[in-house]
């Protein structure tokens, strides 16, 4: 069974179609790149499969279970995670909370434990310093933990940002452009990491990306969109060759 | 007979309530934000008013003018000097900004003009007309007050709908940046929006003051909350949406005070918001706003 | 290497400094009243105090910890106001023992007023910002228009309601008629004393404090950062906001009930349950500091005391409130003054790190 199986899924905006007829399959392990010219319908793919926006038609499945018309939270548990193409982390909380809040449906307490501290408040706490710690190292971040998240510099608020979404120990992994602002050698940094990730955390992930560097680096297979519909598929070195996708970034 | 006495003053109210919701409906769909204090620039209006006739005994169209023009600039400056350096602040800080505007000018009032209300002399002179021999009285206040809120609405709307001006401000409102790189002076547009909004609400204020003659630092608060209501009812952004959610407002009010109960007409007025939030968020025209992710 | 955890956290630390600041207010507060050192009209203010400060660090979990505007914080201090009112009014024969009857008025009123923050709670969290903030203050106007037109009364044939007059109740000869519409609720026991509002205070203040720094505050001030994001990691945004408002507005009706029981008759007006009230209670946040409970504390003892105690400022302390109001948001908020703390507070940030780069680094 594959891991990610997304059949047909298009969206529409007001009569206009964003995405349309859109499918794709991820086998587990799979490192994937979804590209194209801007407004191709790239992020609303990823909004569609974590439950931002509702599809209009098709569906998705993550693990044979069908996820169409579920929300977000519905979604994050089910074990997708994601990042955004215009950071969004909470700024006012510090990097250690940030990625303690990854972890807030994997290690619980109620409430009730939690305003009363009980001693399970204290267990889990502790459990969840731990991890959200040995995340943080996995980034070079740990000597950052008690900084506000909003204060970081760029380059680490990306990182900040992915750590968050693997605390949440999802099965697939959606980048949203997580080069963007970075300089080559941040950048070249950023391929290791998610080079890293993969194999440390044996992940799928899925990511959206306009360097082109970046995307023949690591990606094994990418999908080019253009006007919301799949303009061609396959072997990245092979698409990236293809006169009509050049033509779709350069125009007519 | 009841009924019809009670539907032309709930008409009147309405009208009122939209020439309120205007300036609301316009400086939301510019400035995105709810102009708290916009309710007691009214008050601001009457004062002026009742300042000029009654107390230096003034020709009422001088205290008309002079209210006018008082509100226009203390809306202008409110903008300039208390929301536009906050232009790119979060909405909560926007809010309670504006909640202070509210509670400063509120509290200007009572200091100046003490808690006591005033009575307040109308500034119409037209007499009322008795219909059905006498079993339907409309008073001055309730036709001038129809009469002009008329008017406005059809000068505003051709206005917006046929001037350049106009035009800037319905780029702005759609969006600010663009209308920016097509030249259009953003700052400028914003500060017309609040002037026409803030004339409005003087107008609005002394029609008001003339039909329920008691002016207190108080008095723009409730009108002003309710004006709001009509501006959501009819779709907030929208200015047909303003001027319907305003006239039907009124109605509602003024029949549910005629048959149900006057202590829990506000009350009842409240609950339509309420309901209307929850069915229908975007009111009677108004568009839907999605954040983009 | 490894990373050592701190023996305090910030975060504990500063809950830490809060309670001990509490604590030598208490004991001065004691130390006067032994010494006979203490006025009549600082006496009177010491009850009014805790409720201001109990009603700020609940409207703060709102305003500060979600960051949703509530103009209708006065409404659930009516509701836990009244019901205790009339549960004290109604049982003052029965239990004698104010020691027994106050904790259970206490108990109902905060449990009628969080009842009525999540009947509010449900339809409202649909909404966010203006939209949110004015249902909030319509509410609290509904609150307090019903009150104050409901006739509720009592005889053998158990409860009566009216939204008329006393007669309508049609009470037995023998009933007693509890809520009197506009004129409210007459004969409240004075059962408010300093000691249960300190001790009530210290209760809000340990709860609100222990919510922020837990699961669920972490998840609450997620939502406040960045909703979508929240939600993208399994936040369940609505449970946690009826969480907030359900907690706010119990301590919301504490405050009302320390407040009832600190009059002796109790009626509905804008200035004690209405839309000024609400408005008041968000001053005394904004100048304490939105998300900072420990500025709430200092903000309403502040905030209520001057202008009792120097009466030459009351007459302009709304209107001091309201500049100053102003004049915050204005300089927390605004683009030239963030850039400028923005600028130092980097500075402190680069500071810090290359602190710590010295003493990891030998």
């Amino acid at each position: 069974m594959s891991l990610l199986e997304i059949k047909n899924l298009g969206v529409m905006f007001g009569g206009l179609r964003a995405v349309d007829n859109f499918s794709l399959t991820l086998e587990k392990g799979d490192l994937y790149g979804l590209i194209g010219p801007n407004g191709a319908g790239k992020t609303t793919v990823f909004n569609l499969i974590t439950g931002v926006y509702k599809p209009t038609s098709g569906t998705f499945f993550l693990d044979g279970k069908e996820l169409k018309g579920k929300t977000p939270e519905q979604i994050s548990k089910a074990g997708i995670a994601r990042t955004f193409q215009n950071i969004r982390l909470f700024n006012n909380l510090s990097v250690l909370d940030n990625v303690k809040l990854g972890l807030h449906n994997r290690m619980k307490y109620s409430t009730l434990e939690g305003v009363l501290r009980l001693p399970k408040f204290f267990k889990k706490e502790k459990e969840m310093d731990e991890e959200a710690m040995k995340l943080l190292k996995v980034f070079s971040l740990e000597e950052e933990a008690d900084v506000q998240a909003g204060s970081l510099p760029y380059g680490k608020q990306r990182k900040l940002e992915i750590a968050r979404a693997l605390a949440t120990d999802p099965k697939l992994l959606l980048l949203d452009e997580p080069a963007a602002g970075m300089n080559p050698s941040e950048t070249q940094e950023l391929m290791d990491t998610i080079r890293f990730v993969r194999s440390e955390f044996s992940m799928t992930i899925l990511l959206i990306e306009h360097d082109m560097k970046l995307v023949s680096g690591i990606c094994e297979k990418v999908t080019v969109l253009n006007f919301g519909t799949e303009l061609t598929k396959g072997e990245t070195s092979k698409v990236l060759n293809d006169p009509e996708v050049i033509k779709a970034y350069l125009g007519d | 007979m009841n009924f019809l006495s009670f539907l032309i003053s709930g008409v009147s109210l309405g009208g009122i309530y939209a020439l309120i919701a205007l300036g609301y409906t316009m400086v939301y769909g510019i400035a995105k934000m709810l102009n708290f204090a916009h309710g007691d620039v009214i008050m601001i209006g009457g004062y002026m008013a009742y300042t000029l006739c009654s107390t230096m005994g003034m020709n009422p169209m001088i205290g008309v003018i002079g209210s006018v023009a008082v509100c226009t600039l203390l809306g202008v400056t409110i903008e300039r000097f208390a929301y536009k350096p906050l232009r790119t602040a979060a909405p909560l800080a926007v809010l309670i900004t504006a909640i202070g505007v509210s509670y400063l000018l509120q509290n200007l009032a009572l200091l100046i003009f003490g808690s006591a209300a005033k009575s307040f002399t109308s500034v119409v002179s037209i007499k009322g007309i008795s219909l059905f021999d006498g079993e339907l009285v409309v008073s001055g206040e309730t036709l001038v007050t129809i009469v002009v809120s008329v008017v406005i609405m059809i000068a505003l709307t051709l206005f917006v709908n046929k001037t350049k001006p106009g035009r800037a401000m319905r780029a702005v409102s759609e969006d600010k940046g663009a209308a920016q790189l097509m030249g259009v002076n953003v700052n400028a547009t914003i500060a017309l929006t609040f002037a026409i909004g803030s004339a409005l609400a003087a107008v609005a204020g002394l029609l008001l003051c003339s039909s329920y003659p008691s002016l207190s630092p108080y008095t723009g608060a409730m009108p002003g909350i309710k004006a709001f209501t009509a501006a959501v009812f009819g779709g907030i952004g929208s200015i047909p949406g303003a001027m319907i959610g305003g006239i039907l407002l009124g109605i509602i009010e003024n029949l549910s005070k005629g048959y149900i109960s006057t202590e829990l007409s506000d009350a009842i007025v409240f609950s339509i918001l309420i309901i209307i939030l929850l069915v229908k968020p975007t009111g009677i025209l108004g568009k839907k706003i999605s954040e983009k992710v | 290497m490894k990373k050592n955890i701190k023996a305090v956290k910030p975060a504990t630390k500063t809950s830490l400094i809060t309670y001990a600041i509490v604590a030598v207010l208490f004991l001065i507060v004691i130390i006067m009243d032994a010494t006979g050192a203490m006025s009549s009209l600082f006496r009177g203010l010491l009850v009014p105090i805790c409720t201001y400060a109990i009603l700020a660090v609940s409207l703060n979990l709102v305003v500060g910890i979600l960051g949703e505007l509530s103009l209708g914080h006065a409404g659930f201090m009516c509701v836990g106001a009244y019901a205790s009112a009339f549960f004290s009014v109604l049982t003052e024969d029965t239990i004698t023992n104010a020691w027994i009857r106050f904790p259970l008025a206490l108990i109902i009123g905060g449990i009628s007023a969080a009842i009525f923050g999540i009947i509010i709670g449900i339809p409202v969290l649909r909404l966010k910002g203006d939209y949110l903030a004015i249902v909030t203050l319509a509410f609290g106007e509904i609150i307090k228009n019903i009150v104050t037109v409901l006739y509720v009364g009592i005889d053998s044939k158990g409860l009566h309601f009216s939204a008329e007059s006393s007669m309508a109740l049609g009470l037995e000869p023998d009933g007693k008629n509890i809520i009197k519409g506009a004129l409210g609720i007459t004969g409240m026991p004075k059962d408010s004393n300093f000691y249960i509002a300190f001790a009530i205070l210290l209760v809000t203040l340990i709860v609100a404090y222990n919510l922020v720094n837990s699961r669920s505050g972490r998840a609450i001030m997620s939502i406040r950062d960045n909703r979508i994001a929240a939600e993208s990691i399994g936040i369940n945004v609505t449970k946690y906001k009826l969480i907030v408002f359900a907690l706010s507005a119990f301590f919301a009706g504490l405050a009302g009930v320390l407040y009832s029981h600190n009059l002796s008759s109790l009626t509905a007006n804008t200035n004690n349950f209405g839309y000024n009230m609400s408005i008041l209670i968000l001053v005394i946040v904004v100048l304490g500091g939105i998300g900072s409970i420990r500025g709430s504390v200092i903000s309403a003892i502040i905030l209520t005391a001057l202008p009792e105690l120097l009466r030459s400022v009351k007459e302009y302390r709304m209107l001091v409130y309201a500049i100053v109001l102003i004049a915050m948001m204005i300089f927390n908020n605004s683009e030239k003054t963030k850039n400028l703390r923005s600028s130092i507070s980097l500075k402190k940030f680069a500071e810090a790190k290359l602190k710590t780069r010295k003493g990891g680094t030998k």
